[in-house]
């Protein structure tokens, strides 16, 4: 069908593929300015303020760093479930690594984020070499974890020293910005987003790793050895889930074994509300992280007006079928054309 | 006036026809498939119908059953107009079509399969799979066939499933038109006796098969007469007692064209970059041998089915190898993936080139540098956009890939230019050695000859190439050497001037009887 198109008919189809994929980025975040419109004339004294602003950026980084790692994996056509409780285990190892073993505070976030790494490792050797389906692999993995966040912690809460491990927290709610309360979460998330906007679009990771999504038999036919770039994605994946299991225990200021199921169904959200496509090939890391603020200002927003909790949840998933069947008419459309 | 001929051709006495195909046209984009098909079938006969791959057998018989729609053109039966628009409305009618592909469904019983859709049950809602297994096995009986009602699809054999395919085929009783579309492809000499045993049985003075196969023999067998098409036209029918084998792919193969068109610099004198003996893989291959030389096009000629994909991705490590040994430029060599191939330079170029080729959402430029990322187009794992730019621009202008840019998302190019792109992404790797399979397939003409002047440079080049085709005269056109396979083995290996049409279907036509058992058992994996 489309491959039928003569070369003369090339250049406009072109043009309106490259346009729309701009169009498609521009949406998610005509979308976001949208909600936050919407919300700033429901609550015009409360929302749209600084710190309103602050409070939304700050509460979109631990969703927002895992669904960098998410963007990854989807984009290989694959899934992970293991990222919320992934976090978890992750947060308990530090606190494990901080509080109970005294290891440096750097070196105990680097083994963190290890170990996050491992994790993702795991995911991978999983999906490539046992050949099991990523849902699969990635839901089994996602028990383990939730079980050893429980063991190792003794299904306890682990607490940092409010001073002794100060600068550990200030990682997440300090601020370094002079003069400012502007968290430095935030700052983590942007410096999180850009190395994955680099590793997607600037190296042979993110290369291989569309070109995998695309069409994975193609690429082992090309000379890609396709089982290992799966495990190193899967891997860097998890060093993102490390990262967020560092934030949420430095926001907190302790590990909660407890917690962390449900985050890796928001970080898929944002993924996908993001444009990313489930069946891979295609996605951003500003798409990913627009999805994700999306996310963060319905919850705030539904917050301030009073909604309960209960209600935040079937809006979010109204919004989430709602933006991707957008997305399924358009590609529809796209391919009709 | 092709009404008076064909009832000329009916001698008196005989009974009227029971399938009439007059003035038959049907068109894809860009190729004429059929151009004014005919052809009948008697009460009571078994029609064999014959032509080379891509002669219109199967668009054929796929507009008879409703799975496409004719363009012009009449089928008659016994007389009535026939127009089923699916192939449910062709079964009701009275055609039903065993296809070539198997159409189970794995996870099921053979009794399910048989019945899908036409399940006895009660209430019109609640299956009955007791009287589904008891009328399974009574239906498998009066064939003669030994097979478990209830065993699951997906462990029987192929022969097997093939012998389900035709009982649930047999099970519509009201049938009066049976095509079987090559249905001994995964049966062995006692299953093919078996076969005919049945449809010598199922003909009946009301009734008729189109026998479609390949094999001359079977089809002297079967046969009363034999139809002829080729390249989507009626060439002739036959009875079959007149006619001899070589007369029958004379008339399947001889067209007008020029095959007198040959390679020149016949390379016999040049190094051989790869060896490959004794060559087998669970599934199909048996003991594979042949040698490419530098500069050489070595072509594969075969039947469907032949095993010309399965030795390519073998080569390349795509598919695990149980015997066999590959010497490339004179060393002993293990190749267990498509990377070690391609780091080895060879490269292969799939037969399925959306399936198995192309990136297709993903710019043209990605994927000619896709198989040099990491050679050529990276610093410490860092890409270089702009030499991954450069050498896309440059690849773009020597093969002449029609592309507005190269940043265009390649399932926007034509087939042709999709083909080079792909040729451009081993060009680049610069392998020595590359496997194309089916290089012209779905290209229109103009695109197939520049395709055929590329590798006639590659070759000059001192690229050593293989090309697997089913196109005879491309085979033909291109080959200093020729390879023709059948039932996985190497049936013989040709030269330029050996090589005909006629010397090429004979070898792969030939059913070879001594492996029967052994690859029944083969076949069950």
């Amino acid at each position: 069908m489309s491959t039928q198109t003569t070369s003369p008919e090339v250049a406009p189809v072109k043009k309106a593929g490259a346009w729309r994929a701009r169009l498609d980025q521009l949406m998610a975040l005509i979308g976001l300015l949208v909600i936050f419109i919407v919300f700033s004339i429901a609550d015009p004294q409360v929302f749209p303020t600084y710190s309103t602003i602050t409070r939304i950026l700050f509460s979109t980084v631990v969703v927002g760093v895992l669904a960098l790692g998410a963007t990854l994996v989807i984009i290989t056509g694959g899934i992970d479930l293991s990222v919320g409780t992934g976090m978890t285990l992750c947060a308990v190892m530090g606190a494990t690594f901080i509080v109970n073993w005294h290891l440096p505070i750097w070196l105990g976030i680097l083994m963190t984020i290890v170990f996050g790494g491992l994790i993702g490792l795991v995911n991978g050797a999983n999906v490539a070499i046992l050949g099991l389906p990523p849902f699969i692999a990635t839901l089994a993995m996602m028990m383990v974890a939730q079980g050893l966040a429980l063991v190792v912690s003794h299904a306890a809460p682990i607490y940092f020293d409010t001073t002794a491990h100060a600068s550990f927290m200030g990682l997440s709610t300090g601020s370094i910005i002079p003069g400012s309360n502007f968290p430095n979460a935030v700052l983590v998330l942007l410096v999180a987003a850009v190395i994955a906007h680099v590793l997607l679009n600037k190296t042979l990771l993110g290369r291989y790793d569309i070109s995998i999504g695309s069409n994975e038999e193609a690429t082992k036919l090309s000379g890609i050895n396709t089982r290992k770039w799966t495990m190193i994605i899967y891997a860097v994946a998890g060093l993102f889930t490390g990262l967020g299991g560092i934030m949420i225990s430095a926001r907190l200021g302790s590990a909660q074994p407890a917690t962390g199921s449900g985050y890796e169904l928001q970080a898929i959200a944002a993924v996908v509300i993001g444009g990313t496509s489930l069946s891979g090939g295609k996605g951003t890391i500003v798409g990913t992280i627009i999805g994700a603020l999306i996310i963060s200002v319905i919850n705030n927003g539904l917050q301030i007006l009073s909604m309960p909790q209960e209600w935040q949840n079937v809006i979010l998933g109204l919004v989430i079928l709602v933006v991707v069947f957008i997305d399924q008419l358009r590609t529809r459309r796209a391919a009709t054309n | 006036m092709t009404a008076v001929e064909a009832t000329a051709t009916v001698p008196k006495g005989d009974p009227g026809l029971l399938l009439q195909v007059e003035g038959v046209d049907k068109s894809f984009p860009g190729v004429k498939a059929l151009e004014g098909m005919r052809f009948d079938l008697r009460h009571g006969e078994v029609l064999g119908l014959v032509g080379e791959n891509g002669a219109g057998k199967s668009t054929l018989m796929k507009l008879l059953t409703g799975i496409y729609t004719k363009e012009t053109g009449d089928f008659h039966l016994d007389g009535e107009p026939l127009t089923a628009s699916t192939p449910k409305e062709a079964q009701e009618v009275g055609v039903s079509i065993i296809h070539q592909e198997l159409n189970l469904v794995p996870h099921l019983t053979v009794a399910e399969n048989i019945w899908l859709g036409r399940e006895p049950v009660s209430g019109g809602f609640f299956t009955k799979p007791g009287e589904q297994v008891r009328r399974t096995r009574e239906l498998l009986d009066r064939l003669g066939m030994h097979i478990d009602a209830k065993a699951v699809v997906s462990t029987l054999s192929v022969a097997q499933q093939q012998m389900v395919e035709i009982a649930k085929a047999l099970s519509f009783e009201s049938t009066k038109v049976r095509i079987m579309d090559e249905p001994t492809a995964a049966l062995n000499d006692a299953e093919v006796a078996q076969l005919h045993e049945l449809i010598r049985r199922f003909v009946t003075p009301q009734t008729g098969v189109v026998y479609i196969s390949h094999r001359m023999a079977e089809l002297k067998r079967i046969a009363d007469r034999i139809t002829v098409i080729r390249d989507g036209h009626y060439i002739d029918t036959m009875n079959m007692a007149d006619v001899s084998i070589e007369d029958v792919i004379a008339k399947m193969v001889g067209r007008a064209i020029n095959t007198g068109a040959r390679p020149e610099n016949v390379r016999s004198d040049r190094p051989i970059v790869l060896q490959v003996s004794g060559l087998s893989t669970r599934a199909l291959l048996k003991d594979v041998s042949f040698e490419l030389r530098r500069g050489e096009v070595l072509g594969f000629a075969g039947l469907m089915g032949a095993g010309r994909t399965e030795v390519a991705r073998a080569v390349v490590g795509a598919d695990p190898i149980t015997a066999g040994d590959i010497v490339l430029n004179g060393n002993r060599v293990t190749i267990s993936s498509p990377a070690q191939a391609a780091a080895r330079g060879i490269g292969y170029l799939s037969e399925d080139r959306k399936g198995l080729g192309l990136m297709l959402g993903q710019p043209v430029s990605h994927n000619i540098v896709i198989s040099s990322l990491s050679s050529q187009f990276s610093r410490v794992g860092f890409l270089r956009d702009g030499a991954i730019k450069e050498a896309s621009e440059s690849s773009k202008e020597l093969l002449n890939i029609k592309t507005p840019s190269v940043n265009q998302l390649v399932k926007y190019l034509s087939g042709g230019n999709q083909q080079k792109a792909i040729i451009a992404r081993w060009l680049v790797k610069d392998c020595d050695i590359l496997i194309f399979d089916e290089p012209t397939r779905g290209i229109d003409v103009g695109a197939k000859e520049e395709i055929y002047q590329l590798l006639n440079k590659l070759a000059e080049q001192g690229k050593s190439i293989i090309m697997i085709s089913s196109e005879l005269p491309e085979i033909l056109r291109m080959s200093h050497r020729i390879v023709v396979m059948a039932d996985g083995r190497v049936k013989g290996v040709l030269t330029a001037a050996e090589a005909d049409q006629e010397s090429i279907m004979r070898l792969a036509t030939h059913r070879d009887d001594a492996i029967t058992p052994e690859h029944t058992e083969e076949a069950e994996h």
